[in-house]
C-alpha cells in the first residue's frame, strides 16, 4: 500500500462539522453509496457534490463529524470522491466508523489555517507529515494506531473479524 | 491493592474479566445487549450478509425497535422496516417491539426490564447512553461496528477518559433535568466530553427521578461524550424493582472516591435557570430570559430527551385550560406506546388536544427532520429534543430552539419563547385561590 498521498484540498475552517451537514437524514432511507455522495455535506455547502473531485482531501476544524452515529456520512465523503479527512480532532463515533471502513481521518492540528481551498497537500502517512506543496509549510501527526492499519489493510472491520476467526478455527 | 477506577473503568475491566483498565487501552468488549432500529441496522445486516456472515451471536440479547420512520412515511421507509423485521424473523430476535407495542428504541429500552446495572449495550444510534443512567456501559456505533457486535457479540473500544460532575443541591420548581444538561453542555462545550464518559453524582442526584436522569445521560453525545453514566442507587433499584429486571442481573458498581478524572466540575442546582439552546449548536445555551419573546411556529414535545410521562405531566399542567396561540402548530409525541397509554389513562392527551395541539403516534417524529412536523424554509421552533443542528428538524433554514417540555408548553401558549415560571406561579395562584 502506497504511503504517500496527494490530493487537492477543500477547507471549512470551522468546528463541530456535523454528521446532519456532512448528510442530512433525508437521504437516510437509501444506504446506496453512490446517491449519499450525490448529496455530501449539501446543508453545509450546497455547491460541495459539484466542486469535488476524485481524489480530493477534505480540511475542517475541531470535533468534525459531531451528531449521529450514521456512517452514511463517511460513505457520503468517500462515495463523493474524498481520498481522506484531515481535522484538528474527530467526534468518537465517526472516527470509528471512519478506521472500521479503512477511510483515512487524520488528526492534524492547525491544517485548516495552513491551507487554502485549491492548495496541493502531500501526506506522508508513514513519516506522519502533512505538506502544503503551494507554501512548503510541513505539519506533522501521531501516527494512525496499529489496530487501525490492521483493518484497513484487511478492507474493513468485518473483513478483519472475520479473517480472524478463520485464523481461529 | 487494586487502583482506583471510575464507574466506566470498572464495568469495562469487570467485562474484560481484569483488575484494572486504563484510558486509553484499546479494548474488545463482550456487550450484553444489541439494541436495533430500522435506519442503521439494515445495512449492518446487508453488511454481513455480503460477506457470508449472517448470523446472530444471541437473538436473546436483541432488542429490535423500529422506530424512526414508523409508520412508514414512504415506500423507502417501508422497505427498511420489512428489512428488520424480516431478519427478526429470520434469526427469532427474541426482543421485538413492532408499531403499537413499541415507540423510541432507546425509551422502550430504558423501561423494558430487560437492561441491567454493569452491563453494557451498544446501538447504531448516537443517543444510546440514555441507558447509562441506570449504571450501565451505553455507548453508540456505526452500522459496521453493530454488525459486528451482532456477529461476534463484542466491540472494540478506547477506554475513555471519565469527566465527573458533581450536582449539589435541589432544583427551583419551574427548572429540570434539561436544564441542567444544557447548561452542563454550555459550560463545557459541544466537544466538551469529546470521547470521554460522564459520570453523574453528588449529593443533588438522590433529588432527580429515574426519568430526569435518563435526559441527563441521553444527551452525552451533545458534549461529544462516549457515554453518560450514574451509578446505580436506591433510585434505580426502585425503578428496576418496578420494571421486572431480576435483581441477580444487577451488578451495581460505584466509582472509587480517589478515581482518576479528566475533569471534575459542580453543578449547583438550587441557582440554576431555565436554559435555552439556541440555534444551531445544543452548547449554544442561553438563560431562558435572553431568549423571551422570540417569536416561534413550531412547538415540539417529543424525543428520547424528553417524551416521557414526566414530560407530558408538566406539559399538561401548563397547558390545561389554556390554548395554543394562534400561529403556533404545537406536536406532542409521546416516546412509547406505553407513555401513550399512560398518558391516555391520565387524561393527558385530551388536555392537549382540547389545547388545540396534534397528538402524534410515538416514533422519532420531527426529531429528526424525517416525517411528523418537518420544519419549512425559516420556521423558528422551541423543541424538546437534543438537537438543534443546521437543518436537524427540516430545511435547513429553519432555526430550533432546545428547552425543557415546560418552556415548550408555556411558548406555545404564548406564541414566543417564554419562562414557564410565570405559568406555574399562575397554577398555583389558581389553585390556592
Ligand atoms: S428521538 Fe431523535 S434523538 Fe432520539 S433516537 Fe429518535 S431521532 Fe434520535
Amino acid at each position: 500500500m502506497s504511503t504517500t498521498i496527494r490530493g487537492r484540498v477543500h477547507v471549512y475552517r470551522r468546528d463541530h462539522i456535523n454528521t446532519d451537514e456532512i448528510i442530512p437524514a433525508r437521504y437516510l432511507t437509501s444506504d446506496d453509496p453512490e446517491y449519499l455522495g450525490l448529496h455530501a455535506m449539501e446543508d453545509l455547502d450546497p455547491d460541495f457534490p459539484k466542486k469535488v473531485q476524485s481524489g480530493d482531501i477534505l480540511i475542517a476544524g475541531k470535533n468534525f463529524g459531531t451528531g449521529s452515529s450514521r456512517e452514511h456520512a463517511v460513505w457520503a465523503l468517500r462515495a463523493a470522491g474524498v481520498a481522506l479527512v484531515i481535522a484538528d480532532n474527530y467526534a468518537n463515533i465517526f472516527y470509528r466508523n471512519a478506521i472500521n471502513n479503512g477511510f483515512l481521518a487524520l488528526e492534524v492540528p492547525g491544517a485548516a489555517e495552513a491551507f487554502e481551498t485549491g492548495d496541493e497537500a502531500v501526506v506522508d502517512l508513514r513519516a506522519g507529515t502533512l505538506t502544503n506543496s503551494r507554501t512548503g509549510q510541513t505539519l506533522t501527526f501521531a501516527p494512525l494506531p496499529e489496530f487501525a492499519l490492521k483493518v484497513r489493510e484487511a478492507g474493513g472491520y468485518l473483513e478483519y473479524l472475520k479473517a480472524r476467526e478463520s485464523a481461529a478455527s | 491493592m487494586t487502583q482506583p477506577m471510575t464507574l466506566a473503568e470498572k464495568i469495562l475491566a469487570a467485562k474484560v474479566g481484569r483488575d484494572v483498565v486504563r484510558p486509553g487501552e484499546l479494548l474488545e468488549v463482550p456487550v450484553d445487549w444489541v439494541l436495533a432500529h430500522e435506519i442503521t441496522t439494515p445495512v449492518a445486516i446487508r453488511m454481513l450478509e455480503q460477506r457470508g456472515m449472517d448470523r446472530v451471536w444471541n437473538p436473546a440479547r436483541v432488542v429490535a425497535v423500529p422506530d424512526h420512520t414508523v409508520p412508514a412515511k414512504d415506500i423507502a421507509s417501508a422497505r427498511l422496516y420489512q428489512r428488520l423485521k424480516t431478519w427478526v424473523q429470520k434469526h427469532g430476535i427474541e426482543h421485538w417491539y413492532d408499531v403499537g407495542r413499541g415507540g423510541i428504541a432507546h425509551t422502550v429500552f430504558e423501561a423494558s426490564g430487560l437492561p441491567a446495572p454493569g452491563e453494557v449495550v451498544v446501538s447504531g444510534d448516537s443517543h444510546t447512553p440514555n441507558a447509562g443512567a441506570l449504571g450501565m456501559f451505553a455507548t453508540g456505533v456505526g452500522s459496521t461496528d453493530l454488525a459486528g457486535a451482532i456477529y461476534a457479540g463484542t466491540f472494540w473500544l478506547k477506554v475513555p477518559e471519565t469527566l465527573r460532575i458533581d450536582l449539589v443541591g435541589q432544583l427551583r420548581p419551574g427548572v429540570y433535568a434539561k436544564d441542567i444538561i444544557l447548561e452542563v453542555i454550555r459550560r463545557i462545550g459541544d466537544d466538551g466530553a469529546r470521547s470521554m464518559a460522564m459520570e453523574w453524582g453528588g449529593p443533588g442526584m438522590a433529588t432527580l427521578s429515574m426519568e430526569e436522569r435518563f435526559t441527563l445521560t441521553n444527551m452525552a453525545v451533545e458534549a461529544g461524550g462516549m457515554t453518560g453514566i450514574i451509578a446505580a442507587d436506591d433510585v434505580t433499584q426502585a425503578y428496576l424493582r418496578e420494571k421486572g429486571t431480576p435483581e441477580e442481573r444487577w451488578c451495581i458498581f460505584q466509582p472509587d472516591p480517589d478515581a482518576r478524572y479528566a475533569e471534575r466540575i459542580e453543578v449547583n442546582l438550587s441557582e440554576l435557570e431555565p436554559v435555552v439552546a439556541f440555534p444551531n449548536r445544543p452548547g449554544n445555551g442561553h438563560p431562558i430570559a435572553e431568549a423571551q419573546g422570540i417569536r416561534i411556529d413550531q412547538a415540539y414535545l417529543g424525543s428520547c430527551t424528553n417524551g416521557r410521562i414526566s414530560d407530558l405531566r408538566i406539559a399538561a399542567s401548563i397547558l390545561r385550560g389554556r390554548r395554543v396561540a394562534d400561529h403556533v402548530r404545537m406536536i406532542v409525541v409521546p416516546a412509547t406506546q406505553a407513555i401513550y397509554k399512560q398518558a391516555l389513562r391520565e387524561g393527558l392527551l385530551e388536555i392537549f388536544v382540547e389545547a388545540g395541539a396534534t397528538v402524534s403516534y410515538p416514533s422519532c417524529g420531527a426529531c429528526l427532520g424525517m416525517h411528523t412536523g418537518v420544519l419549512g424554509p425559516d420556521d423558528v421552533c422551541i423543541s424538546s429534543t437534543n438537537r438543534n443542528f443546521t437543518g436537524r428538524m427540516g430545511h435547513p433554514s429553519a432555526q430550533i430552539y432546545l428547552a425543557s417540555p415546560a418552556v415548550v408548553a408555556a411558548s406555545a401558549v404564548a406564541g414566543a419563547i417564554t419562562d414557564p415560571r410565570e405559568f406555574l406561579t399562575e397554577t398555583a395562584t389558581q389553585l390556592s385561590a
